[in-house]
């Protein structure tokens, strides 16, 4: 094999690290925040690192989001709409974001974005991959994961969206814009908590994030590496009566148990009546994001997904 | 030791979730009773369920205007309506009003409450004040005869305070606090076990209006006495953690020199008390705007007297 090498046409320089785009999960607004009064921890010399809350109103009311989901609507009709008295607080702060840190699909767009987030769910260190065949990113996440091991942190999963799985309008997350979007989710920690040991963990990942970027920009290759993901194939919704109500709960064999394999005949919900409904699918699925408090009005009570390899500068591998 | 005590029998009782609209295990048993009430059914009585803050529960948040369970005071109970008074201080009014008046011989006989908190407290006991001695020897009976767990007892009342919360409407009541469990989140184990719990109340009851006599006994339980904030900024942001040490060891004796907070710097700050104290409620969401890190408890021994109906 040739030398692969992540050097791209630019060296990432620009980087910027979102907290409180959902305002309830608050690891990354009290990093931000942090680094906002006390930032030499992140920065590296020749890189423009700006750490930025992106939903202050959220933040200081300590919920998700006040009209809208921030991280649903960077897509160009929202961007483009004209600023009137009734747009909902979300897109006027996406056309904002946009226009400090993008704009989007533009030049002098950002380079790197981290985009800081909370799950109730027990999934770890996570890191979402948007694009497969982003090299340099690839590269970043092989890099993170094997500090951590080395340093006996943490287990670290990579959660691929895939253009193709997201229905017609494409990625509308916060960083998704960006040339290199890299949303970081640690749980398990309940909204509106701030607990230390999930704050460790996620500086960590951004401290080891940076050292990459970093020595990136001095110019170090690395060589070729093969990544393990976890790629979302299906939403599963909760049982519900005719009312829409929720009629039951995530099984007890299936709460805290994301990423772990989930076979046919597997327990999923228990009703409220005590009886367990299983998973009927014929192959082995991977849960993720199970019982997260925000996806109850997404009508999500857990994600499937499949492993998969990547190897860098590759097409998917199976 | 103290002679037996005679109460009245217990026939209106009341099961209240959704006081806090994202405490999700007390909302979904409710709902689900509503539907099928034979679960609250017992020979000598009918409990009622009812969901005590519904617009709090449609929007999933723990109250519109105000904490409905800091609510139940005459200062709120008395008031006039008013139009731009919050939607809690209304309701209030409405449930003293149904399952009141507090202070009332009209008043039903018996009130839970349903809630849970993000802290690790297991399944908590709380009643106002160790002489209510009919939430005592419920709290003894769950201790013994619930399913094996952790059931500690938290008295909330400070001495000569006015009792605030919705079980205060009724003549005797006490809550089921569940946790850990985030705000929004429904997880099975915990909806299993306050229905467990809710189950054997109700065993309780039904045997007490049948004359049993229940003898005395002697308990531990965990007396509140006051709260610690996080360190602050001057500008009111906070500038540190609950630590990793004292995290999730809610009942735990915390001893001066302990670590309480680790500063977004990273420096330890340490319990500064004289005596060894028992944390509760550490870290739990809905404190951080009422400036409590968690609250301190001390621990006591209580003897409680027979009891038995009239």
């Amino acid at each position: 094999m040739t030398s692969c090498s992540v050097v791209l046409e630019a060296p990432v320089r620009r980087v910027a690290i979102f907290g409180g785009t959902h305002g309830n999960e608050l690891s990354g607004v009290f990093l931000v925040k942090h680094w906002q009064k006390n930032g030499a921890e992140i920065q590296r010399s020749g890189l423009q690192v700006t750490p930025f809350i992106t939903n202050p109103r959220a933040v200081k009311k300590c919920t998700r989001y006040i009209d809208c989901d921030l991280n649903r609507v960077f897509d160009p009709d929202n961007l483009g709409r004209k600023v009137m008295e009734d747009i909902p607080y979300e897109v006027r702060k996406a056309q904002e974001i946009n226009n400090l840190f993008g704009p989007k699909g533009s030049d002098v767009a950002y380079d790197l974005i981290f985009d800081l987030h909370n799950t109730t769910s027990n999934m770890g260190g996570t890191l979402i991959l948007e694009n497969s065949r982003n090299d340099f990113i690839i590269q970043m996440f092989h890099y993170i994961k094997v500090k951590l091991i080395l340093n006996k942190l943490l287990h670290i999963y990579f959660y691929m969206l895939l253009k193709d799985c997201i229905p017609v309008q494409g990625l509308n997350y916060t960083d998704s814009w960006a040339k290199h979007p890299v949303g970081v989710e640690v749980g398990p920690q309940p909204q509106g908590v701030l607990r230390a040991d999930i704050l460790d963990k996620m500086r960590k990942i951004i401290k080891h994030g940076l050292d990459f970027i970093y020595l990136s920009f001095l110019g170090e290759e690395f060589p070729p590496c093969t990544i393990e993901v976890y790629r979302i194939i299906e939403k599963v919704d909760y049982p519900r009566n005719k009312n829409d109500e929720i009629i039951a709960i995530i099984h007890p064999c299936l709460q805290d148990q994301d990423w772990q394999p989930l076979n046919k005949g597997d327990p999923i919900f228990l009703t409220c009546d005590g009886e367990t409904i299983a998973y009927e699918g014929d192959s082995t699925v991977y849960p993720t994001f199970v019982n997260e408090a925000a996806y109850y009005e997404k009508k999500q009570a857990f994600m499937k997904t499949v492993k998969l390899k990547l190897t860098h500068a590759l097409s998917p591998a199976s | 030791m103290a002679a037996l005590q005679r109460l009245q029998p217990v026939r209106r009782v009341a099961v209240s979730g959704g006081t806090h609209g994202n405490e999700m295990s007390g909302i979904y048993l409710v709902k689900h009773w509503l539907r099928e009430p034979s679960a609250l059914q017992r020979d000598s009585f009918s409990a009622t369920p009812f969901l005590t803050n519904p617009l709090a529960i449609e929007r999933c948040v723990r109250y519109v205007g105000r904490d409905l369970n800091r609510t139940f005071t005459k200062q709120f109970l008395n008031s006039k309506a008013a139009r731009d008074e919050p939607y809690e201080v209304q309701r209030a009014r409405e449930i003293n009003h149904l399952y009141g008046p507090k202070g009332s011989a009209e008043a039903f006989d018996f009130l839970f409450e349903l809630h849970n908190t993000t802290a690790n407290v297991g399944a908590c006991l709380i009643a106002s004040a160790q002489d209510n001695l009919l939430p005592m020897h419920m709290c003894h009976f769950i201790q013994t005869h619930c399913t094996p767990g952790y059931y500690p007892i938290l008295l909330y009342n400070l001495p000569d305070q006015e009792t605030y919360s919705i079980s205060s409407v009724a003549k005797h009541g006490l809550a089921f606090e569940l946790g850990p469990q985030p705000q929004g989140v429904l997880r099975a184990d915990l909806f299993t076990q306050m229905g467990a719990l809710m189950a054997c109340a109700l065993d309780f009851i039904d045997l007490f209006n049948k004359g049993t006599t229940f003898p005395a006994f002697e308990m531990e339980a965990y007396r509140f006495i006051g709260s610690v904030d996080y360190p602050r900024h001057p500008d009111g942001e906070l500038c540190a953690a609950v630590h990793s040490k004292l995290q999730d060891k809610d009942f735990l004796p915390l001893r001066p020199g302990d670590p309480i907070f680790q500063t977004f710097s990273g420096e330890e700050i340490l319990y500064q008390g004289h005596t060894t104290i028992y944390p509760v409620f550490i870290n739990e969401a809905a404190y951080y705007e009422k400036k409590i890190a968690f609250n301190k408890t001390e621990k006591c021994s209580l003897s409680i007297p027979a009891l038995q109906r009239e």
